[in-house]
């Protein structure tokens, strides 16, 4: 009797907690630790822009306009812009660094809205059924026929482009994933032992849907939080891209891309520089999102 | 069946309806349509007579039936700035969008179901992983950057393509593969899924042990079998990609609907705007409404859900 508890505490002191496990299976996980890792000097670098960027990024030098990047073996390519000025003089790097700030901001704020939007539809539908979810299915249906960058151009066009504008428009345009996955994995919550438990105990409904479904489905939530950061982030581009998101003159990928372009034949790396800044941050976000999918997924455990 | 079919188009109908009034009150996001048309310099006279003119002084709701009525006959109104019958434009544009739509989709399905299958057959080799890195590289590629540099290497570097206009196929290759790369990642993940669900099962494993060559096996029991998602997932993705060719349109200054919506929402053409967002969606609609039938029709199991 005595040999078995002993042999037991023995097994508890050397297995690794759950905790440890799932550390072990993250950084494991070469494209969670890419993504994450690419993700933190990003943020980083939207943090810290005030005090690393070189000059100031709407500081316009005309006599030191369009100083290609220091790769370039050029006679004006110099270490004061390691990345060159842009067509009225403004130091790239800066302005890439305080872009970042513009994309992580409207990516991180369009995502939360419609997480919530997208969450409480789908907690409704998945957990009520009947005729709310008749209802819900009907607004994510409706919603999903609507194309999203047409009609956000249209609408930010008609109550004229802002940050705040373009934030609230494609916060209020890209819940449909979140309402769609939390249905789907409420309605099989719904079915859980431990939710009749909850009910029979006399929990409230807010209670069962929010102490006992949310909880469950968060880590599937937090997947469709990573891919709907990065479908804004893109879709803010493209707006500014198309002169409708973020205004001149704050530096903006998508705009900064934009107004590259009618130099893009002379000086390529205008669009290069930014394009692959955009490129690197939707990449890592969404390599975190999979990692995470990956590294939470009840399957992979063992 | 009938009975789905028959909820299903139901539903069908109300979306459309719905579409089409979030779709007609998008004019009044902006104020009064009356001020916004008159411009700057306009007098309350003026105002108060485009008002008239354009029947911006009757309820909303009438002026909404009103619209609808002549919508489902085809009359989309005049538009503002083309002096010209907004449903004959658009039709005229129309077939530009459909073409590059096809193209897109065309070059999406040929990269990437040959890519799933291939994927499929040796999960975690070489090729699978090539793909699933093209995958996630795919998706992370501004579509605008990604034409901006096709532009760059076909049009300028090495001068293989022209980089603007609509007139010949050639001006059609870039876009095409700029508008149906984003698609690529989708289907491709769907069709690798598919056939290692498929090619599991028990009914190829009697075709093997029948002693049928794998190339039969491969793309007569088991492609067949796994491509019906695909084709679903195809028409919904050429919805989306009518609505997203806006992007790659204005690029390349192809003539099609995407350009037109840019044109008209840089003049303020409201009527224009207004019937490009309810034809789109209604493209999406009737898209999405025959991927779900045909589903339905080739797996009874959805019929009843």
């Amino acid at each position: 009797m005595s040999d078995q508890t002993l042999d037991l505490a023995a097994i508890r002191a050397t297995a690794p907690t759950p905790a440890a496990k799932l550390r072990k299976r993250a950084f494991g996980h070469a494209g969670f630790v890419f993504g994450a890792g690419v993700l933190l000097v990003i943020v980083a670098m939207a943090l810290l822009a005030p005090w690393i960027a070189p000059h100031d990024p709407y500081d316009q030098v005309l006599d030191r306009k369009l100083i290609p990047p220091v790769w370039f073996d050029h006679a004006k390519a110099t270490w004061e812009h390691p990345l060159g000025t842009d067509m009225l003089g403004r130091d790239y790097l800066s302005r890439l660094l305080y872009g970042a700030r513009i994309s992580l901001l409207i990516g991180f704020s369009a995502m939360a809205i419609s997480l919530v939007i997208g969450t409480s539809l789908g907690l409704a539908a998945g957990y009520f059924g009947g005729r709310v979810d008749a209802v819900c299915s009907f607004i994510i249906t409706t919603r999903l026929s609507m194309p999203v960058v047409l009609v956000a151009i249209a609408v930010v066009s008609l109550i004229g482009s802002s940050l705040t504008v373009v934030v609230l428009v494609l916060g209020l345009l890209i819940w449909d994933q979140f309402a769609v996955v939390t249905r789907a994995a409420t309605m099989q919550m719904r079915q859980r032992d431990f939710v009749a438990a909850a009910e029979t105990l006399g929990s409230s409904r807010a209670r069962i849907i929010f102490g006992e479904i949310l909880p469950n489905i968060a880590p599937g939530l937090i997947v469709v939080a990573t891919i709907e950061m990065a479908h804004a982030i893109l879709l803010e581009a493209a707006l500014s891209f198309l002169g409708l998101g973020v205004q001149p003159p704050l530096p903006s990928w998508g705009l900064m891309i934009a107004e590259a372009k009618g130099l893009m034949f002379f000086e390529a790396w205008l669009i290069t520089v930014p394009g692959a800044a955009l490129f690197f941050l939707v990449l890592a976000i969404n390599l975190l999102g999979d990692g995470l999918r990956d590294v939470t997924a009840p399957e992979n455990r063992n | 069946m009938l009975a789905y079919v028959v909820r299903r188009l139901g539903v069908a109908v109300l979306v459309a309806l719905t579409v089409s009034a979030l779709t007609f009150s998008m004019i009044y996001l902006s104020g009064d349509p009356a001020v916004a048309l008159a411009g700057e310099a306009a007098t309350q006279a003026d105002i108060e007579s485009i008002r008239q003119y354009y029947g911006y002084d009757r309820p909303i709701i009438v002026q909404y039936f009103d619209w609808l009525g002549r919508a489902l006959q085809g009359d989309f109104g005049q538009s503002h700035y083309l002096r010209a019958p907004v449903a004959e434009v658009i039709f005229e544009r129309l077939p530009t969008t459909m073409l590059l739509g096809a193209l897109a989709l065309a070059f999406a399905l040929a990269l990437s179901i040959p890519l799933g299958v291939l994927a499929a057959i040796r999960p975690n080799s070489l090729i699978d992983r090539a793909a699933l890195t093209l995958a996630v590289v795919g998706q992370a590629m501004p579509s605008f950057w990604f034409a901006l540099t096709l532009v760059l290497w076909f049009g300028i570097t090495w001068r293989l393509l022209p980089i603007t206009g609509s007139d010949s196929w050639a001006n059609f290759v870039m876009p095409a593969i700029a508008l149906g790369y984003y698609v690529t990642p989708a289907v491709m993940r769907l069709t690798r899924a598919g056939m290692l669900e498929v090619l599991a099962a028990d009914y190829i494993r009697t075709a093997r042990a029948k002693g049928l060559r794998p190339h039969t096996v491969l793309f007569k029991h088991a492609l067949r079998n796994a491509i019906i998602p695909v084709v679903a997932l195809a028409a919904v993705q050429f919805g989306f990609m009518l609505g997203g060719s806006i992007v790659i349109e204005t690029i390349f200054a192809i003539n099609g609907l995407g350009y037109l919506a840019w044109e008209s929402i840089q003049r303020a053409d409201l009527p224009m705007m207004q019937a490009i967002v309810l034809v789109l969606s209604l493209f999406y609609i009737v898209l999405t409404l025959v991927a779900d039938l045909l589903n339905a029709w080739l797996d009874p199991r959805l019929r009843t859900a």
